[in-house]
């Protein structure tokens, strides 16, 4: 699936589209399908959301897992430091990041 | 230390309300994230993985104790309770808000900080030993130099769009504390054989993608034409510095392929000229910056140390360094408890540290590019009641210069850039070894560990390096050997085909164990390394 990314503007939190909004889970993310530029270009006009980028990822029985460790560190936090995980996103183990 | 003048505030404050209007004008809509982007990234503000970070200067590594009590806040107040000592003697903020970004440089101007020239294409802050008025072993103080540099390049309008980034470092004792030929300039103090304090030139060093050890351009520039010989240095570097590839924009790269020769006889050319045209700051300012390096008033004290208490021994012997006062020593604040995050300090810690340097260190502290702190100047007679502090703060870890004592960039656990997690690798192994207890056995290792070819970990002048690198979707990590930041430079070499994460904390437990086994008296590893080569360390390493 083909799934959308960025920061929010004003507090640079890690937000992923979710058909509607941005949402701070990277579970909600939908798939776009050939969509993603479009929306990226008109959520970004409209300052919904800053430096926004398309990218892979699967649906799994955890959720929605983006296929490159990068995405997968943004989605969740620092690993080393878990108390600053992002709180939507820990219905995941750890390991599901490496 | 430096107090700011009128001059220094003026410009300081007039930036802070600059970017609060930018940063408004941002979050109306005014103004695009490319059009944004340089102006943040002139006043420090980067986006990482998770939110904006925010680098703040700390001018060769120096602050006193209200400035890290500030740093401490404005970690509570705004972030989430920590920073992070970075390998250029800065500090940086890892989950800012857009909307607080003014405010807090509003809070750093208070302090007379700031986190201008931070970043971009310009002359970076200026670095220095962080042992500098300290040192016993230093030929003068090189802070007046260092901060007449800082004014010289604050603002300079020839080099703020630079082909790439420039980074320049000064020292004045033959022992390398600040790895000075990795920098784009380095400037070391020197005496001639006239008996004249003057400066010698290192140009084209750095670490990165393609690295290189700066080679020496001019063995000695008189002080009172320092300022004016930088300049030539940048000036024939802002000519030709190749500006059509960033991976080729470095000045180490022009003066490889210019030739060192070719560049420094341009760098001569330039300099008759510019001798001519008098740039060089009047020498009222280098007189009027000196007092505030004056020494503290030292007073005569006890020598000896109670040495009953073995685990105070123990910091003793390894985290505090001869002083140029026998009554003193400079004591370093280990910032990398076992297991912990190097570097990483709590808004609570650093006005733990500010209160000691008050108390103990005639309020100073330094910041180390290995991302420790110093108490500069500390009576033999208060060592142990700043232990015991240090100790319940969590601050009192034994590691100076041991294999505990790791450089890490944040790697991909924060950074945009990074490839591979550098911080977990610090926490294993460090972990490790106060385990099975070698790291006394190991004595100085100074490893270094970078999750990305940018080289923030200085991985290549680790007497043993790491870098991680992008293998496929997962991390992989190569492992290095040989290098040196201090005055017996070098390049470290890479041991062959990479590792997974738990097969290169094993490579570095069979390095050390090669070592462990071949060494002859008195040796380091980077002194064994040397003698035997890397052939024994391969072996153990491929041959199974």
């Amino acid at each position: 699936m083909n799934i959308l990314t960025g920061n929010d503007l004003k507090t640079g939190e890690v937000v992923w589209w979710d058909g509607q909004n941005w949402s701070l889970s990277v579970h909600d993310a939908v798939d776009v399908g050939d969509m993603g530029e479009q929306i990226l270009a008109a959520e970004e006009a409209a300052r919904r959301v800053n430096v926004p980028y398309a990218l892979v990822a699967s649906r799994t029985e955890e959720g929605v897992r983006p296929a490159h460790i990068k995405d997968r560190v943004r989605a969740l936090g620092p690993t080393v430091r878990r108390d600053l995980a992002v709180p939507t996103a820990s219905k995941t183990g750890w390991d599901w990041v490496i | 230390m430096y107090q700011y003048d009128q001059y220094d505030q003026a410009m300081v404050d007039a930036r802070v309300e600059e970017f609060r209007d930018q940063a408004q004008r941002r979050l109306d809509g005014k103004l695009t994230e490319d059009q944004f982007k340089p102006l943040r990234l002139m006043n420090g503000l980067y986006l990482q993985l998770h939110a904006y970070m925010l680098r703040v200067a700390i001018p060769y590594g120096t602050l006193n104790s209200r400035q890290m009590t500030a740093l401490g806040d404005i970690a509570d107040k705004y972030d989430r309770g920590y920073g992070h000592f970075t390998t250029r003697q800065n500090l940086q903020y890892n989950w800012i808000k857009l909307e607080d970004a003014a405010d807090i440089l509003a809070d750093l101007s208070k302090v007379e900080m700031h986190a201008i020239q931070t970043s971009g294409n310009c002359i970076r802050n200026i670095s220095s030993d962080h042992f500098a008025g300290a040192a016993h072993d230093e030929l003068i103080d090189p802070r007046p130099y260092a901060e007449l540099l800082r004014q010289w390049s604050s603002f300079h309008p020839e080099f703020t769009y630079l082909p790439r980034k420039f980074k320049i470092a000064v020292i004045a004792a033959e022992t390398d504390r600040a790895a000075m030929r990795l920098h784009d300039i380095g400037i070391q103090i020197v005496k001639n054989e006239a008996g004249e304090v003057g400066a010698s030139f290192y140009v084209g060093g750095g670490m990165g993608r393609t690295p290189m050890i700066a080679p020496q351009i001019r063995e000695f520039v008189p002080l009172d034409q320092l300022v004016t010989y930088a300049e030539a240095c940048l000036r024939v570097y802002n000519r030709y510095g190749r500006r059509d590839n960033k991976y080729k924009a470095r000045i180490k790269i022009l003066v490889h392929e210019m030739g060192a020769e070719e560049y420094t006889r341009q760098v001569e050319e330039e300099f008759a000229h510019l001798l001519e045209q008098g740039v060089e700051p009047p020498l009222a300012e280098l007189e009027r910056i000196k007092p505030f390096f004056a020494d503290p008033a030292f007073e005569d004290g006890p020598k000896s140390i109670d040495r009953s208490d073995p685990d105070f021994a123990l910091w003793v012997d390894r985290n505090t360094v001869r002083h140029k006062h026998d009554s003193y020593v400079s004591a370093v604040i280990s910032l990398k408890p076992v297991g912990g995050i190097p570097g990483d300090a709590t808004g609570d810690q650093m006005r733990l540290m500010a209160k000691l340097a008050k108390q103990y260190s005639f309020d100073e502290l330094r910041v180390m590019h290995t991302q420790n702190i110093v108490l500069p100047h500390v009576k033999i007679a208060d060592l142990h009641a700043l232990w015991t502090e240090l100790e319940a703060a969590d601050l009192g870890a034994p590691n100076l210069d041991t294999i505990e004592d790791i450089i890490a960039c944040p790697g991909l656990d924060y950074c945009a850039l990074a490839n591979a997690r550098s911080i977990p690798l610090a926490q294993r192994i460090s972990e490790n070894f106060a385990k099975n207890g070698r790291t006394e056995e190991l004595g100085q290792l100074k490893l270094k560990i970078s999750g990305c070819i940018n080289a923030c970990g200085h991985h290549h002048a680790g007497h043993i390096g790491i870098l991680g690198v992008d293998k496929k979707g997962t991390e992989n990590y190569q492992l290095s050997l040989g290098g040196s930041e201090a005055e017996d430079v070098s390049l470290a070499k890479i041991t062959g085909p990479g590792f997974d994460e738990d097969g290169v904390i094993k490579a570095v437990e069979t390095v050390t164990d090669v070592y462990l086994e071949t060494r002859e008296d008195g040796e380091r590893f980077l002194d064994t390394y040397r003698r035997i080569g890397m052939t024994p360390f391969k072996e153990a390493l491929y041959d199974k």
